[in-house]
């Protein structure tokens, strides 16, 4: 197990490495950032003024050389637009993201368990298939779209949630609902294809033959084996929120670190974009990591290896 | 003395096509061991899961007497059956490998079914868990409590199966091929635990098999399973000594005398396969395999008595054996 | 009911192709043409609508329903040229790391783990707004990106085709490398394939219109259905049906791929691709 998880964070860093390269080549994409920071109406002078301020007059290597040793000590660069260092926006704005995406995550898990519980119980009935259903459904549902729809009706209609901006948690709940749409199915799926692996199991049999009441069986027995996939694919789910989050953050005027990358991205703010790509990716594989150690915790077959 | 377990006309489908159990009538009493062998797939676990009320959702249970002590299993709750089973009625399975959850150590395992039970404290119920793995020969019980199934060998996992199973002292224990996946030596040390159990407890005891060794040694009486019936039925003495069913004899073919069979025989083999039988079958199903079919055989076959407590499913007559020999 | 399912995918799978085909032929009005007096009428079956613009028009006064034909040739276009792209990039790093095995197969693994680190949605809006919107950006983009699940389902197939008879058969025979992964290992891993093309076809045409939505993607006037969202919003207090036309178009576009793709799965006997 141990020599597991440390080949795992040896190909994390080796990934965390990449991104780094690619965050830095992806800005890099349009040829000349000068140009695209200086805007429409610069002058040959204005453009060289920028190239030199901004330091990229510098050779390509150079300048990636400078900003992964900056980066590996939590600095960032600064903004363009805010005048500001990175590292110190991006950690303002985090907390809005990382609320959202919990809040998300929790009403996904809510949902999608229960849901995938009863599916499986119920295998082959017209309620798993009513429940399959919904799944596609969530599957097809624009965010954004879904995000509008209901800021006309929970937000306007029927007036029961701020229609935008967090200041009290209700702001979460309408961005955390569309945001659980896009992991309910998925982890709906996996829920109920767990469980019903694990109902048709020889050590459900001996539950029942031991003459547990079927709540037992059905909570204690077969949710606890079935859990096991879902909680690494949930961490997972997490990752893919908190990138997802740019379009709802978007949508509902929330600043956080979504709404950041998407003022940068239209403002040509690079050392931001470039900045929120890599956090988001170290977060990402921070979380697989995490996944792949409390699999190990729940399952004692992995725990003992 | 009324009997333990009574068993009348019990029958298994499952959907419309496959009629696993076809109306099987069996009586345990108290402090017996009862044999039930046949080939793979002729019915047996079906039955036994059938008393236990354990079978799955496709499959459809009816008989005329089911009944444990005063309880009429056809009429009972599935609340009510789950307040016997672990309790009066205990079964052990055939695969100790799957049949412990691997997310739970062996002691909370054991534990559980012994506070569902008994409304005990979970310090009691793991005194109690202990001193049952002690009694199955398991040495150092405290540390075997505290591990998960899949630090135990096989051998290991089917006596914690089987101690927990007794761990409310239940009146009937059902065993469904409990060393079939074992190894030898193990096969043989979990066969006399479980006969010194029986005596010591004096329970029940329907075993399962396919290993005319365990019946010779363990059995009191023998009921003989083919396609969801059972074809012979006798005290083990008489079966061995003179069975009439002809499938029963190709069973034994060569092993007349008990107690002079080897623990590790298999069954006889007899050429061709266990078929499958849709319920509306009539006849014989042995028939196809059977050397002395007649034409009569492909009609209701009568139960015949040897004597008062050994019958047969056969047209044969009681005595055709002599004449065969003769 | 399954079956049922399935049709109804196919058939308006079917409907919008035939719709984005047709287009110019069956749209009443010109898409792109604004009549500034005749702004936000409401579809024909609301009050104030009539025949003439039977959805309705939008905040220029341009016929909704002929934005709508031509918005389903973006979605389909997307669509389809997307998983073409990500289909050829996933297909062949699966295949390669699921036949050849070892250090390769390690280096694929690897690649797959670095895009899935990679924010999606994050990377697709930079490198939009950095070269420039345009139809063919935007499907190079989604291509170059979307490919990890055809490589992860090609990979696990392929190893599984790999020890199978025949293709110890065809090497024994002295077949070319070219020729067994070509013409003995890609068409027996096909099926699961296809079910990955709907699931990233969806996905495809959800994303073009979530980037056009929030302004980089498709540029303006185009009529992509996330556009035509985009462009309503602030007009969807009083005239909701600007962005609910566009919006049950892409949903049930997308419901009905999804659906055909399920079903799929179901008759081709794959399993469901996680
Ligand atoms: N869940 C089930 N669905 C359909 N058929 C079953 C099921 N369980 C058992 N059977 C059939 O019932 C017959 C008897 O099986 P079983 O009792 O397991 O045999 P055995 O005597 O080996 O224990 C077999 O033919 C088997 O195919
Ligand atoms: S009834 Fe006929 S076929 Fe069946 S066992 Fe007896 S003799 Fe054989
Ligand atoms: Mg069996």
């Amino acid at each position: 197990m141990l020599r597991f998880l440390l080949r795992r964070a040896v190909l994390a860093l080796l990934v965390c490495l990449t991104v780094l390269v690619i965050s830095f080549a992806l800005t890099r994409l349009s040829g000349d950032l000068a140009i695209s920071i200086a805007g429409p109406n610069a002058t040959e002078q204005d453009i060289a003024t920028v190239r030199k301020n901004y330091g990229l007059d510098r050779p390509l290597p150079t300048q990636f050389v400078d900003w992964a040793v900056h980066a590996a000590e939590g600095d960032l660069g600064r903004s363009y637009l805010y005048h500001a260092p990175v590292a110190g926006l991006i950690k303002e704005r985090m907390p809005i993201t990382l609320t959202l995406g919990l809040t998300g995550l929790v009403i996904a898990l809510v949902v999608a368990i229960p849901l995938g519980v009863i599916a499986a119980m119920r295998e082959g009935s017209l309620l798993d298939r009513a429940i399959g259903l919904l799944a596609l459904f969530g599957q097809a549902m624009p965010s954004f779209w879904l995000s509008l729809v209901l800021i006309i009706w929970l937000g306007l209609n029927l007036q029961l949630l701020p229609i935008s901006g967090v200041d009290t948690w209700q702001g979460y709940i309408m961005p955390g609902i569309v945001l659980a749409f896009s992991a309910i199915p998925a982890l709906m799926r996996l829920t109920r294809a767990g469980m019903i692996d694990a109902l048709s199991s020889d050590y459900i049999r001996t539950a029942r033959a031991k003459g547990l009441s079927s709540t037992k069986i059905v909570l204690k027995h077969a949710l606890r084996n079935a859990a096991m996939p879902v909680v690494s694919v949930a961490a997972v789910q997490l990752g893919f929120m908190l990138g997802g989050s740019i379009v709802i953050e978007a949508v509902f005027a929330l600043h956080g670190v979504g709404y950041l990358a998407w003022e940068s991205i239209s403002k040509n703010d690079f050392p931001v974009v470039q900045a929120v790509v890599l956090i988001l990716a170290i977060i990402y594989i921070g979380l697989t990591l995490l996944a792949d150690a409390m699999n190990a915790v729940l399952d004692p077959r992995l725990r003992a290896a | 003395m009324s009997p333990v377990l009574e068993a009348g006309n019990l029958r298994v489908t499952f959907g419309t096509s496959v009629a696993a159990v076809r109306g099987v009538s069996l009586t345990m009493n108290r402090g017996e061991t009862h044999c039930l062998v046949g080939e793979s797939g002729c019915g047996k676990s079906v039955t036994a899961l059938a008393i236990m009320g354990l079978l799955s959702r496709t499959a459809h249970r009816s008989a005329d007497i089911l009944r444990f002590h005063d309880y009429d299993l056809t009429r009972l709750s599935e609340r009510g059956m789950a307040r016997l089973r672990g309790d009066r009625i205990a079964m052990i399975f055939q695969e100790p490998m799957t049949s412990l959850n691997p997310a739970y150590t062996v002691g909370s395992q054991m534990a559980e079914v012994f506070q569902r039970h008994r409304r005990v404290s979970r310090a009691t119920a793991l005194d109690r868990a202990a001193e049952l793995l002690q009694r199955v020969g398991i040495t150092a019980p405290g540390l075997r409590l505290k591990q998960y199934p899949h630090q135990l060998s096989g051998g290991l996992r089917q006596r914690v199966m089987i101690s927990m199973a007794l761990m409310c002292e239940p009146e009937l224990l059902i065993a469904d091929e409990p060393t079939t996946a074992l190894d030898v030596t193990v096969q043989a040390q979990i066969l006399r635990l479980l006969q010194n159990l029986q005596r010591e407890l004096g329970l029940s005891l329907l075993l399962i098999t396919h290993d005319l060794g365990i019946v010779a040694r363990m059995a009191d009486r023998v009921s003989v399973m083919y396609a969801g019936e059972i074809v012979e039925s006798a005290p083990a003495g008489a079966l061995f000594a003179a069975p009439t069913h002809p499938y029963t004899r190709g069973l034994l073919r060569c092993i007349p005398v008990p107690r002079q069979v080897r623990r590790d025989e298999p069954l006889g083999s007899i050429p061709g396969v266990v078929p499958r039988i849709a319920p509306d079958f009539v006849g014989c199903s042995f028939r196809d395999r059977c050397a002395q079919a007649m034409p009569d055989c492909a009609r209701h076959v009568p139960r015949q008595r040897a004597t008062i407590d050994h019958d047969y499913l056969c047209r044969l007559p009681t005595d055709w054996t002599r004449a065969e020999a003769a | 009911m399954k079956h049922a399912a399935t049709s109804l995918g196919a058939l308006i799978v079917f409907a919008v192709l035939l719709a984005a085909v047709v287009a110019p032929l069956v749209a009443p009005h010109d898409p792109f043409v604004q009549d500034l007096n005749q702004r936000l009428v409401p579809p024909e079956w609301m009050d104030g609508g009539s025949a003439v613009h039977p959805f309705g028009t939008d905040q220029l006064g341009r016929d909704y329903l002929s934005r709508l034909l031509y918005g389903a040739r973006i979605s389909m276009m997307i669509g389809i040229f997307t998983v073409v792209t990500s289909g050829l990039i996933g297909i062949t790093l699966g295949v390669f790391g699921g036949y050849f095995g070892g250090k390769i197969d390690e280096v694929v693994m690897f690649i797959i783990t670095c895009r899935l680190s990679i924010p999606l949605i994050l990377v697709a809006l930079t490198v939009v707004a950095l070269i420039g919107s345009s139809l063919l950006v935007v499907i190079l983009t989604l291509g170059l990106l979307l490919w990890e699940r055809f490589a992860v389902v090609s990979r696990t197939t392929t190893m599984q085709v790999r020890n199978l008879d025949y293709i110890a058969a065809a090497q024994a025979a002295g077949a070319s490398r070219r020729h067994i992964l070509l013409r003995e290992v890609l068409p027996n891993i096909l099926t699961p394939l296809v079910v990955v093309a709907t699931l990233e076809m969806a996905l495809a045409i959800l994303l073009e219109a979530a980037l056009s939505f929030l302004g980089l993607g498709v540029p303006p006037p185009l009529p992509s259905w996330g556009l035509m969202i985009a462009e309503g919003k602030d007009y969807m207090f009083f005239s909701p049906w600007v962005i609910m036309i566009p919006g049950i178009a892409l949903f049930v576009l997308v419901l009905g791929i999804n659906l055909l793709g399920d079903g799929l799965r179901d008759l081709l006997g794959a399993a469901r691709p996680t």
